[in-house]
């Protein structure tokens, strides 16, 4: 855990920079976020990826992986790679401020 | 943070099910975590991008002691047939698709993937017995190229 001021907030750090408390995220520290996972600026699209991953953590308790992630949003795989060419479930988890998917698939 | 993987090349030399599996899973996951990755099949690991066969892959019944059961059972008719349909049912339950879902899946995620040229020589294969996700039919030579600077993994 280490501790960080992201958009101006101070926020704990998990050792691979999520979000400790999802319940501290703003729209601001997406913005922020991205930025140190080199994606600058956010577009439409992006933010799309963000909140249906916000919104699935809050309806079952955790982000999905890639392939739930397109089956469910409808987005297609390699969009979501083009988008979040880092790994899109893990890069988009971190941005939207909640813990990193876990699963083999 | 601690050291990172930035790539692998994962080599698939067998064509079982229980075979091309676990190197699907594992290139697969590499591009999850923006790990890039490549897969190299060879000899009987290329029935798995073989157009007619590999929506055809089988477990092994017979000289496999993880399926629990005497050779001289799988040697019955039909035996592999049967565990292959009780591990799909079970893989279906678990939600991890079938082998030409999940090469689509991988090509998507940028994964590159590559078949063995002494291998389709030897089978008498051309590219074009094999899924549009094979980007090419390379040398040994040209795979330790592609794999440079990461991690090789043997399946």
């Amino acid at each position: 855990m280490t501790t960080d001021t992201i958009a101006g907030t101070a926020v704990e750090l998990d050792n691979e920079g999520f979000l400790a408390n999802p319940a501290q995220w703003t729209e601001q520290m997406a913005v922020e976020l991205a930025r140190r996972e080199g994606i600058d600026p956010l577009t439409e699209r992006h933010w799309e990826v963000i909140r249906f991953m916000r919104q699935q953590y809050e309806d079952t308790g955790s982000g999905p992986n890639v392939r739930m992630l397109a089956k469910t949003s409808g987005i297609p795989i390699k969009e979501l790679y083009q988008l979040f060419p880092k790994g899109p479930a893990k890069t988009a988890a971190k941005v939207a401020g909640i813990p990193k998917p876990r699963g083999c698939i | 943070m601690g050291e990172t993987i930035e790539k692998v090349s994962i080599i698939i030399s067998k064509g079982s099910l229980e075979g091309v599996y676990p190197g699907l899973i594992m290139a697969n996951g590499a591009r999850a975590e923006g790990i890039e990755a490549n897969l190299f099949f060879t000899f009987f690991g290329l029935d798995a991008i073989h157009k007619d066969r590999l929506e055809h892959l089988k477990v092994a019944a017979v000289g496999n002691p993880g399926m629990h059961m005497a050779s001289l059972v799988g040697v019955l008719p039909g035996m592999s047939a049967i565990a292959t349909h009780m591990m799909e049912k079970k893989m279906e339950e678990h939600d991890i698709p079938g082998v030409p879902e999940f090469m689509e899946m991988i090509g998507d995620t940028g994964c590159r993937l590559y078949a063995c040229k002494a291998s389709v020589d030897l089978f008498g294969f051309t590219k074009d017995d094999f899924i549009d996700q094979v980007e090419d039919v390379i040398t040994v030579g040209e795979f330790y190229g592609e794999a440079a600077g990461g991690q090789i993994i043997f399946t």
